[in-house]
Order: structure tokens, then sequence, then C-alpha cells
């Protein structure tokens, strides 16, 4: 069950795409313009809504040698972004371990260096909240690519790449430590940087920043995300 | 085992053994190495020893624990535990916007600041798509810096490893020296570390008068004062008997766990960002890639000096070409994201120039609203995330930096080098003596400020 959840949210967006008639994709919405809630705002922003509109899906061809990944990768892409000059192949959770392995053993890839996982929480990006992304390097081809994968919230397991890359292992761990995320096969999935015993992980948009409000020559200022924000 | 820390009935009041559920468990204090030995000896006679080494132990490069099981002083495995040290810089980052982001991240790995300012610079021009109109000043300032703090990292790499084997005169001349580097730092920077100096769009200010001729004055002394080191230890025969096939890695356990920097070239593999991925312009500066053979302890000590004599190279350009920029800007053209004001020196000290405050208070109500605008809120960056290694003196340091299109990064997450490395305490000193792990550790030069983030 918790595997057809991704695979219909990826065709709900393309339907809701092909209406709009634009290939990017939107993870959120960004209300006002000065940060202001629970006061009168009387500049007129405060109605303001906007959507959060990352990259959208690149099309063929890529150009270069980006192809020549795509074309080796592709049964397992999900969708290709490109943006600034750096690839990234959205890939499938149930994909990833086997374009892992692909990526690292093809001699026309030869992704050998593994340079770490990053997690990423999109809370308003409903069936895939978690976002791992993989940097990999081809030494052999002095190539650099993105893999990102994503899982819901409900069920956040994502394959371990240990076993394809061993250095993986402690970039995993912080993952899961700081976003949750459940690393599938890790042969020690542990907190790294915060104690054993700590509730909650602290990386995640949902979990408070925490501080407490410093007296200043009379003044009183207010923890840090407390404070007027402009985002 | 001294008298004053003995109780009527013997008993060490720090030190001691105690029974758990786990066995006997023995505090060490120093120098009580017999009594753990012959408490071990009683009864059941126990095969393996676990020793806690730190967090907080001289000799294990910051707060870093190493839990080694022993027979003997043979190391059967080795595991770290981390995190004694994490400040949360990496979510503290997210409720500040993109160029207060600068100060916090140079705080990650303290020895190499520039290194963790530049990665995330570099990836915030990436994504605000400005990365061909940093003017050139600014971009040699930029290599300039982290040439001179490549050195400064490399000196503390060479002493501490040297403090740690005993050589106590390669830790007085290796901080002597760096003292030195973080004298410009001072006069560059107005910071000996944390400066946040390198900002998105270019550098936070011109280099001061002055500042060429002392660089080019440390240059001349650093000729003078590298050979030092090679001659007190680079035939030392203590030095090499310590080093010398310690914390072995070769090129395929390297590849396999992704080790980059010092360690994966002591093996003889010529990677460097600076040549395979340039930035900064680092493609026109003439170096060489340093190199070494033994994929050993020694090796690796022997490549950290042959990198400094580089780094020299390229701070000599780099210090030529600043010659010939007198006066040309240091921050990037475009008003809506380079810093509004300039600092200058008043009689109060270091602050906004008095012309610019005289602008925007007595001259321009645009400028005033502009320059409130631009610090209090900050510039928006297009959504997007962007990855731009580089070669930082421990390997690969990167800044995966995610924009939503607001203004404060969505998530910057580092890949820092120390941290990365430090998996492969484990391959590099089990099987060796115990006295070994510290030479294995202070050859992968971990800094746990870097590690913790």
């Amino acid at each position: 069950m918790t595997d057809e959840t991704p695979e219909q949210k990826t065709e709900l967006e393309t339907t809701e795409e092909l209406a709009a008639g634009h290939e990017e994709r939107a993870v959120g919405e960004r209300h006002g313009m000065f940060g202001v809630r629970g006061t009168g705002d009387t500049s007129g922003y405060g109605g303001l809504v906007r959507p959060v509109i990352l990259p959208g899906s690149a099309e063929r061809p890529y150009g270069g040698w980006f192809d020549t990944v795509a074309d080796a990768l592709d049964p397992l892409i999900e969708r290709v972004v490109i943006h600034r000059g750096e690839i990234t192949f959205h890939v499938h959770r149930d994909n990833l371990l086997q374009a892992a392995r692909l990526l690292r053993d093809d001699p026309a890839l030869r992704f050998e260096l593994f340079s770490g996982v990053s997690g990423v929480h999109y809370p308003d990006d409903e069936g895939r909240e978690l976002h791992a992304v993989y940097h990999l390097t081809s030494m052999t081809y002095n190539r650099a690519i993105r893999v990102e994968v994503s899982a819901p919230d409900a069920d956040p397991t994502v394959p371990s790449v240990v076993g394809v890359y061993p250095a993986a292992d402690w970039h995993e761990r912080e993952t899961y430590d700081m976003f949750g995320l459940l690393f599938a096969g890790h042969p020690s999935l542990t907190r790294i940087l915060m104690p054993d015993d700590w509730p909650g992980h602290p990386q995640r948009k949902d979990y408070p920043l925490g501080g407490i409000p410093v007296e200043y020559k009379g003044g009183t200022v207010p923890p840090p995300d407390q404070r007027r924000s402009y985002t | 085992m001294t008298t004053n820390t003995e109780s009527s009935t013997g008993e060490d009041f720090y030190a001691g053994a105690s029974e758990t559920t786990e066995g006997r468990v023995f505090t060490v204090s120093g120098q009580d190495w017999d009594e753990v030995a012959a408490g071990l000896g009683e009864g059941e006679a126990s095969e393996r020893v676990v020793v806690n080494m730190g967090p907080q132990h001289p000799s294990t490069h910051g707060v870093l624990r190493l839990i080694l099981e022993l027979e003997g002083e043979t190391v059967t495995e080795a595991r770290c535990g981390i995190g004694y040290l994490h400040t949360g810089i990496e979510k503290n980052m997210e409720f500040r916007s993109w160029t207060q982001g600068v100060t916090f991240c140079t705080r990650m790995d303290y020895l190499s600041p520039f290194y963790n300012e530049m990665t995330y610079v570099l990836g915030v021009e990436r994504l605000l798509d400005i990365e061909d109109e940093i003017p050139e000043k600014a971009s040699v300032m930029r290599v300039l810096l982290m040439e001179l703090n490549r050195i400064s990292s490399h000196l503390v790499a060479v002493a501490t490893g040297g403090m740690e084997i005993g050589a106590l005169t390669v830790m007085t001349m290796g901080f002597r020296e760096r003292e030195l580097v973080l004298d410009l730092f001072e006069l560059i920077t107005g910071l000996r570390m944390n400066h946040a100096f390198i900002r998105p769009g270019g550098v936070a200010q011109d280099l001061p008068p002055g500042a060429l001729d002392e660089i080019r004055g440390f240059i001349a002394l650093m000729k003078k004062r590298l050979p030092e080191y090679a001659a007190l230890c680079n035939a030392n025969p203590i030095f090499k008997a310590r080093l010398e096939g310690v914390g072995h890695l070769d090129l395929e356990g390297c590849l396999a766990l992704g080790l980059t920097g010092p360690v994966l070239r002591s093996t003889g593999y010529p990677w460097d960002l600076r040549k395979t991925q340039p930035y900064c312009g680092y493609e026109t500066y003439d170096f060489d890639v340093q190199t070494w053979d033994t994929a050993d302890a020694y090796g690796r000590f022997r490549l950290r000096l042959n990198e400094m004599w580089e780094s020299l190279r390229i701070v000599e350009q780099a210090a030529d070409r600043l010659g010939k920029l007198e006066n040309e800007p240091v921050m990037v053209a475009d008003k809506k994201i380079a810093w509004p004001s300039q600092l200058a020196i008043g009689s109060d000290g270091m602050g906004n120039s008095l012309d610019h405050i005289r602008h925007i208070m007595g001259e321009s109500m645009e400028g005033l609203i502009h320059h409130f605008k631009l610090v209090t809120e900050g510039f928006r960056v297009p959504a997007g995330q962007a990855y731009v290694p580089i070669e930082s003196p421990r390997g690969e340091l990167g800044a995966h930096v995610v924009s939503d299109g607001g203004t404060r990064p969505f998530r910057a997450h580092f890949r820092d080098p120390s941290f990365h490395n430090l998996q492969a305490m484990g391959v590099m000193s089990e099987g060796g003596m115990i006295a070994d792990v510290i030479v294995a550790i202070a050859s992968i030069d971990p800094v746990m400020g870097g590690v913790d983030r």
C-alpha cells in the first residue's frame, strides 16, 4: 500500500501540470510579505498568496554527458531537473538501489565517489514530504550528479545504499537523526549527532528552533524563530 | 598513584574500579595502568577490555570519543562516538538571511573558516546566477585567503599531530607560524577566526593599506621557516618510526570509503578539486597537485608540508595580481544583492562608513529604504538547489544549498570532509597498537567543529 502512494501522487501531478500547461512543481505557498501574523497589516500585502515553485523537469536532449547518464538510467528515472548547470535525477525509492549500483558499476558512468546524503523536509509537498539527496561524483569522467528520492511522512522509508557505497554509513545515520528518514538495510541505524534518547528529529520543519528571549539594555529580543521574518 | 587522592581504605576517590552489570569498570586517570592491569588479572581474567577514550582526552583532536576494544595493547575493534560538539548550525541558518548564514557556517570547521564560507557562498551565487559577475578582485582575494588558510590549517595538523606523539617542538613551531597567518587574517578581515568575510556577491571589504606588504613579508619568512619542519621531522628516526606504515589505507580503501583530501592524495591519486573542477579562477594559477605513494601517516605529513609550499606559490601569485587591482570593486555591481555600505574606521572603531551614513540619513530617502530592506530583509534567492564542492585542507567540502525563493536558506547542509573521513578511523587503526590509533586519527586531521556542526 505504502509503495502505491508516491506513484499515485506522480500521476496526479502530471495531470495538474498538463492542465496548468507548465512543467514546474509547486511545493507550498507563501503568504503575505512581511511575516506579520495576528496584527493589523495596513500595507495591503498581507493577503498575498504565492506558490513556492521549484525548477521544472527538463526536456531531452539535455546536452553533453547529461544524456549519456540519463540513457543508462532511463527506466529508473522519474524526472530530470537541470538547473544552473547541475543535473538532478529524481528516482523512485524502489529503484534507488538499482540506480546506485548502476551508477557505480557501469563502465560508462563510474560514479565512484559518494559525497553524502542530505535530507530536505518539504512539509507542504504532500505524499513526498521527506527528500534524500545524494551527491555523486565520477572521478573517471569528472562529472557530478545529484540523485533525489522522496518518501511520505507516513512511511519515511528509503533503502540504504551502504551496501553499494560504504561511505554512506554516517551520512544516513545523520539524515535519520535529523529527519527521521528510515534507511532500510542500514547495518546500525542509530542517532549520531543528537543524544541517543533525544525526542524528535531536529532538522524537520515542524521542529522548533528553540531559544529564549534575551534582555539587552532594557529591551527584549525574542528567540530567532519568533522574530519577524520576511519569507 | 598519588597519596592525596587515596582515602584511608586505599580507595581512589577519582579513579578506581566499580562493579556493573557489564562487568568491572575502571576509571583511568593516568599513571595507574599497573593498577588496572593488576585488577584485571584477578578473578575472571577477561580476554577483552573495552576502553572509552575521550571525549575529553588531549590526543583525540577535540571532543572525539573513541570506543576501543583491546587485546593487550592491540586494538581489535575501534568505533567513534561523535556529536559532542553539535550546535545546530544548519538549523540556525534556516532562520537567518542568506548573508547572515555566512556568520554561522564559518564557525563549523574552525581551522578552515574561509572554506566553509566559500562553499556556501558559491552555492548561493550559483542559485542567484551571478557566478560570472563576481568582480575579479573579489575572486583573487578569496583565493588568497583560502590558500593562507590552507597553510594555517596544515600547520595545526602538523603541530597537533606532532604534539600527540610527544614531539612538542613541532607543536610550538606550528603554532608560532600559524599565529603569523592569523595576524594576516586579523589585518585583512578584522578577526583571527570566524571571519564571515566572504559574502554572497564578493567579500565584505577591500584590502587594507599595507596588507600586500605584510603578505609579501610573510611569504619571505615562511620560505625560511618551512624548511625547519623538514629538517626537524623528515628524517627524524623517532618521528619516522611512529608514523611510517601507520594508519595505512590504500587507494581501493579510500575510494570505497569516499575519502578525499590528503588521505586520498597520499595514495598517489592526484584528485584535487582545484584542478578537476576549478572555481574562483584556480585554473589560472600555476601550482601542482602534491601526491605521495606510501598511503600512511608519514606520507600524509610530507604531503601537507609540500602542499604548504604550493599554497605559498598561489598566495604569491594572488598577491601580485592584487597589486594590479587597486581600487577595483570587491562586491558584485548588482545593488539588489551587494551589501549597501562599505565599512570604515571611525573615531570609535570599525563601522559603517560615515559617507554612507550621510548619504542615507541626509541625502536620499530611497537610499535609506534600500539599505534598510537589504540589511533587515535581505535578498531573495530563486528556488532550486546547488552543490558546489571545494577542496578544503581536509578534502571535499560542499554545501548543499536549497532555496524556496525566500530570503532565508530553506536548507543548508554541509558535507564536511572531517565527518566523512573520520569513518575510516576503524579501518586505519584496527589490528594496530593503541598508540597508533592517535597517529592514524591525527593523519586524517578531523576538526570536531566540522564533524558535529
